[in-house]
């Protein structure tokens, strides 16, 4: 401990109170995964409810998937499942020690997960909005739509609930990535001031998690909510 | 001390696992499947993608046993609320409620 402490100017890359290095680097991930097991709680109560009510109201939550547009969700799922490719990249540049490749598998991860959002934003939630499926504040399918769910012989509420699924999961969704796009940025800036070495990278890491772990989300909520009724 | 470095050859694996596997639930969802079983197997895919992602991506392959029981104590627990939740939703009409009471308050009020 006191080698580390005796190089002056420097940072001292160990915390005071931990023992050594590896301890250092275990504690912190560790704790990252206790934080995660709350959202796996804090996601996994939205999931139970979704179950319920995708077996109470089977047809229409069935019909309802038919409204989103699969092949958004299918883009959607490609971007971020690339994300996750240079986060982890990202995560391998700070332990080797690669200050440069970090930056920019950084960079990358932030605009892939802007890309995300940009799609999201832009070609679904708005086309929702326009088509009037937009649950509690403008639902009142009309033309095709409306034609669509009385063909498939489903009440209109049971449909409007599924919407409600669908924005509450895929909206808390996305706040996570806004809160995970805000994280990289502040890495990418401690990347840039030389915050980062092979001995510390606790912080990269633990973002690499958060990252992750939004990944998995979305890649139960693509089949759940635009495959369910099929694409054909 | 600075965790296990992973190969990036493995990296690009996964990924490519990962869009092969998005390809195929893709896939099986224009196929028809008599539901529920449809999503049945896309949770399946889902199932193994996440387990990719938590495996290699976030390094719990490479790491102690404690991490892991913390790992698989947060889906464990998500298993408990799915299983008591469904124990409950999919077997309540096996036994038919009673309507005796019904009976009783109708005619207790004219």
């Amino acid at each position: 401990m006191s080698e580390h402490q005796a190089t002056s100017g420097v940072l001292n890359p160990l915390a005071h109170q931990f023992d050594d290095l590896e301890q250092q680097h275990d504690a912190s991930y560790f704790g990252m995964w206790i934080f995660l097991a709350t959202e796996i709680m804090f996601f996994g109560g939205m999931f139970a409810g979704y179950t319920i009510y995708r077996h109470e109201y089977f047809s229409a939550f069935e019909a309802g998937s038919r409204l989103l547009d699969w092949r958004f969700g299918a883009a959607n799922t490609a971007v971020l499942i690339c994300s996750s490719l240079t986060m982890a990249l990202a995560v391998r540049a700070a332990q080797t020690g690669q200050r440069k490749a970090l930056i920019t598998f950084l960079l990358l991860t932030i605009v892939l997960g802007m890309a995300f959002l940009g799609i999201k934003f832009t070609f679904e939630w708005t086309r929702d909005w326009h088509e009037h499926i937009v649950p509690g504040i403008n639902f009142a399918p009309q033309g095709e739509t409306l034609k669509h769910l009385q063909d498939a012989k489903v009440a209109l509420p049971h449909v409007e609930l599924f919407m409600f699924f669908y924005f509450a999961m895929t909206g808390f969704h996305a706040l996570h990535m806004i809160v995970g796009i805000g994280l990289l940025t502040v890495l990418t800036i401690m990347a840039k001031q030389g915050r980062f070495s092979p001995q510390r990278f606790n912080p990269v890491e633990g973002s690499g998690l958060y990252w992750h772990f939004v990944d998995i989300v979305w890649i139960f909520l693509f089949p759940l909510l635009y495959l369910i009724g099929g694409t054909h | 001390m600075s965790g296990h470095i992973v190969p990036q050859k493995t990296y690009f694996t996964i990924f490519a696992l990962l869009i092969g596997l998005t390809g195929l639930t893709t896939w099986v969802a224009s196929v028809h499947i008599e539901p529920p079983w449809n999503t049945w197997v896309a949770l399946a895919i889902a199932v193994c993608k996440a387990t990719l992602v938590i495996l290699f991506f976030m390094h719990v392959k490479y790491s102690s046993n404690l991490t892991r029981i913390a790992v698989v104590a947060g889906f464990f627990w998500l298993a408990i609320l799915l299983t008591l939740t469904l124990s409950d939703i999919l077997t309540r009409t096996w036994i038919p409620p009673s309507t005796a009471w019904q009976t009783t308050t109708i005619e207790s009020s004219r």
